[in-house]
């Protein structure tokens, strides 16, 4: 009796493990499906049409590819089989790129460049890899995760001198978007006027401009002022906990002008604000940047010769985005980002004025600037005593050779400086929406 | 059965009530005791209302999508059920096997014991980001790691520690007249295993999968946070709490569904339990027969 009872029980145990284990499998299967694909795009999927339908592009060659121009430079960019990159493509190379964060406007020219099919003319697929809170690129760049990464110079320079053989091809971004953001009653118009007030800071790397400004100012940072510890939001801003607090100006102030103002009702106003831009204080330091494997460039044609054509694809990519900045919103909504459209396209715009105009072309590093962020992380130390970098970083920590054989590849096919450029107004939503 | 969805929805609504009530009497700009922040702000950008929390999730995701919230949160909220399923599926196998090798043989369980404490106090997000990159990468014949297997590795990561632990346990809880009668049966180890000590566990494994099954989903939640894995509940908290600046309500609604996952995957292990307990002695019963075959033995 107790026997039978006992083995219908094991037999139901084992039913509902392998259904269990059945239920997993069966989920799995559909999910790859789920999960390689944008949750939001129930709308005609732009992205899936793009990709297959970017092999057509390739043959249509508009003039702002590189196409008509890969036959003169193709001899200086050619692998060491000698194929030229665009023109004549069998099997397209594989690529991916490690973002800093999920896919959002900061990282559009990449995905527009995904989304146009410049990639796939210079006989490329390429994958973009979303980051994460806690994945940092430059490091599964050096685990060899990915082929590319996108990542803050300074961070990226700490992880070199830590071991990491990373080198910088081409700096995107050519000014700082680092921001300290007070209301405009507060009396804080300078870091000067940080002394005695309540200044907010991300940590993690992220606070060395603070401290820089602080210097310049003549200000102690451990007596001076009442460094608080902020989160990657505004509230603590718009609570009174903070009375200047850092921001990007692609995102965090514009998450600022989407927040309703209890006193008036209306979201918060430009007039209402103060800000500090770090780029104008002087000690701006370089960001969003494209990191490639160090010993890979050195050794391996073909991966060098992926290296020019990714710096150059990615430029045409944001050329696009700069020359058509709601299309390329668009593309970057399409691609997945749940963050709202207006907020997505201020992004947007804000994020083409870090990049355009670019005296030296675009992805070009400048010295200058260059220098200037070095010579912070060097000698700039937080309140721990800290330096980003002890030392000097070492020799063959940037190079301009592939963004400059990329330029070249390009030609006068885009607009590398866009010296013209203006950027577009917009207004914000409440909630980005 | 109805009384306890009773109780569970008027327990909701006491819930509800508490969060209203504090709101009306709690400070607005939060209460500090000695410079530390004791009470919780009651602001509307801190505490969003009951019904502004509820009413967002009929609200568009964003102007221009014609996708409710409730939509985007539900179907996240099912990605990620699969991902914790699957995480639970493997965990506990996992667990099983490994509590029944340790079973068998003692060297293993004193060898292996300490390995499996020790892994639990690997934290998870040093280990998300590693598991992560697996993704696309690890290849086995023709079979590719998918990305969503990571996370749901994680789970497993989790879960089956208490199984393992439970299972062992339990395993081991057999009567000492019931193994000595198997042994007097010249019983094989395997007959006595699924005649015996796989019966005997199944009180203790009840609360191992319980356990288990909130652990999945704890893990699988923190690894997609962890990678912003497109797709789940974790992600939309990531991005969320990104826009909560402007709009607090959003990130509850994402909140609430990863709190759903949790409660949903609790109510199948309690279908499990309720299949697999029904025909047991009520524990009572269980003490009252283990005194007697004790009685018996001893006279």
């Amino acid at each position: 009796m107790t026997t039978h009872r006992s083995r219908r029980r094991v037999h139901i145990a084992v039913a509902s493990v392998v259904t269990l284990a059945l239920i997993a499998t069966a989920c799995g299967d559909d999910e790859e499906g789920t999960a390689t694909e944008p949750p939001g795009s129930e709308a005609p999927g732009p992205t899936d049409v793009a990709e297959t339908t970017a092999a057509p592009d390739t043959t249509a060659a508009p003039d702002t590819t590189a196409a008509p121009d890969t036959t003169d430079p193709s001899a200086t960019t050619a692998g060491p089989d000698g194929s030229a990159p665009a023109a004549e493509c069998d099997t397209p190379d594989e690529v991916s790129l490690q973002l800093q964060w999920v896919t959002q406007a900061q990282f559009g020219g990449y995905l527009a460049a995904v989304e146009q099919g410049f990639y796939e003319d210079m006989c490329l697929n390429v994958e973009i890899v979303e980051g994460g809170p806690d994945i940092v690129p430059q490091q599964q760049l050096a685990d060899g995760a990915v082929d590319f990464a996108i990542a803050w110079v300074p961070k990226a320079l700490a992880s070199r001198e830590a071991g990491a053989d990373i080198v910088n091809i081409a700096q995107i971004f050519q000014r700082s978007g680092t921001l300290q953001v007070a209301f405009a009653d507060s009396g804080i118009a300078s870091p000067a006027d940080f002394e005695g007030k309540k200044i907010g800071n991300w940590g993690f790397g992220n606070e060395y401009e603070i401290f820089a400004a602080l210097g310049e100012a003549d200000l102690d940072p451990a007596q001076d002022v009442e460094l608080v510890a902020q989160q990657f939001d505004m509230n603590g801003l718009l609570n009174g906990d903070i009375d200047a607090a850092e921001a990007m100006t692609y995102n965090e102030y514009a998450q600022v002008l989407e927040a309703e103002n209890p006193d008036t009702g209306e979201l918060y106003t430009p007039e209402d604000l103060s800000v500090i831009s770090y780029e104008d204080v002087g000690v701006g330091m370089l960001q969003d940047a494209i990191w490639a494997d160090g010993a890979k460039l050195e050794s391996d044609e073909a991966y060098r010769d992926i290296a020019v054509r990714f710096v150059a694809g990615s430029i045409q990519g944001w050329a696009y985005c700069r020359d058509n900045v709601e299309a390329c919103r668009d593309v970057v909504v399409d691609a997945g980002s749940q963050l709202g459209n207006s907020h997505q396209l201020w992004q947007m715009n804000e994020v083409n004025k870090l990049i355009w105009p670019a005296q030296g072309g675009i992805g070009v590093i400048d010295e200058a600037a260059w220098n200037r962020t070095v010579e912070i992380a060097q000698n700039t130390s937080n309140l721990e005593g800290a330096t980003v970098l002890t030392e000097a970083p070492s020799e063959g920590s940037f190079t301009n050779d592939v963004v400059n054989e990329a330029l070249e590849m390009l030609g006068d096919s885009v607009d590398t400086t866009g010296e013209g450029f203006e950027p577009i107004e917009v207004t914000v939503e409440a909630g980005g929406a | 059965m109805i009384r306890r969805v009773a109780l569970f929805l008027g327990s909701l609504l006491v819930v509800a009530a508490i969060w209203e009530l504090y709101k009306l009497i709690g400070p607005e700009a939060g209460g500090t005791v000695f410079g530390a922040r004791l009470l919780p702000r009651a602001q509307d950008s801190a505490m969003p209302h009951v019904w502004d929390m509820l009413s967002r999730f009929g609200d568009p995701e964003r102007r221009g999508s014609d996708r409710a919230n409730w939509r985007v949160v539900l179907a996240a909220a099912w990605f990620s059920f699969r991902l914790a399923l699957a995480g639970f599926a493997i965990g506990t196998l996992l667990g099983m096997g490994l509590a029944m090798v340790m079973a068998r043989f003692k060297v293993v369980e004193r060898g292996l014991l300490p390995y499996l404490v020790m892994s639990q106090t690997v934290p998870l997000i040093a280990l998300a980001p590693l598991v992560a990159t697996w993704g696309g990468k690890v290849q086995v014949g023709e079979w590719v790691w998918p990305r969503w297997m990571s996370a749901a590795v994680l789970g497993a990561f989790l879960a089956f520690f208490p199984v393992a632990v439970g299972a062992l346990r339990g395993f081991a809880s057999a009567p000492a007249a019931s193994v000595e009668l198997m042994r007097s049966y010249a019983a094989t180890w395997r007959a006595t295993f699924l005649k015996l000590s796989f019966p005997a566990s199944v009180p203790y494994l009840v609360p191992a999968l319980k356990l288990a099954a909130t652990s999945s989903v704890i893990g699988v939640v923190v690894a997609e946070i962890s990678t912003a894995l497109r797709g789940g509940i974790g992600r939309l908290i990531v991005e969320y709490a990104q826009q909560s600046t402007g709009d607090p309500t959003k990130l509850f609604t994402a909140i609430f569904g990863a709190a759903a996952l949790g409660l949903l995957m609790a109510g199948l292990v309690s279908c499990f339990e309720y299949v697999m307990m029904r025909n047991r002695p009520r524990p009572e019963e269980d003490e009252r027969a283990l005194d007697t075959i004790r009685r018996e033995a001893l006279a």
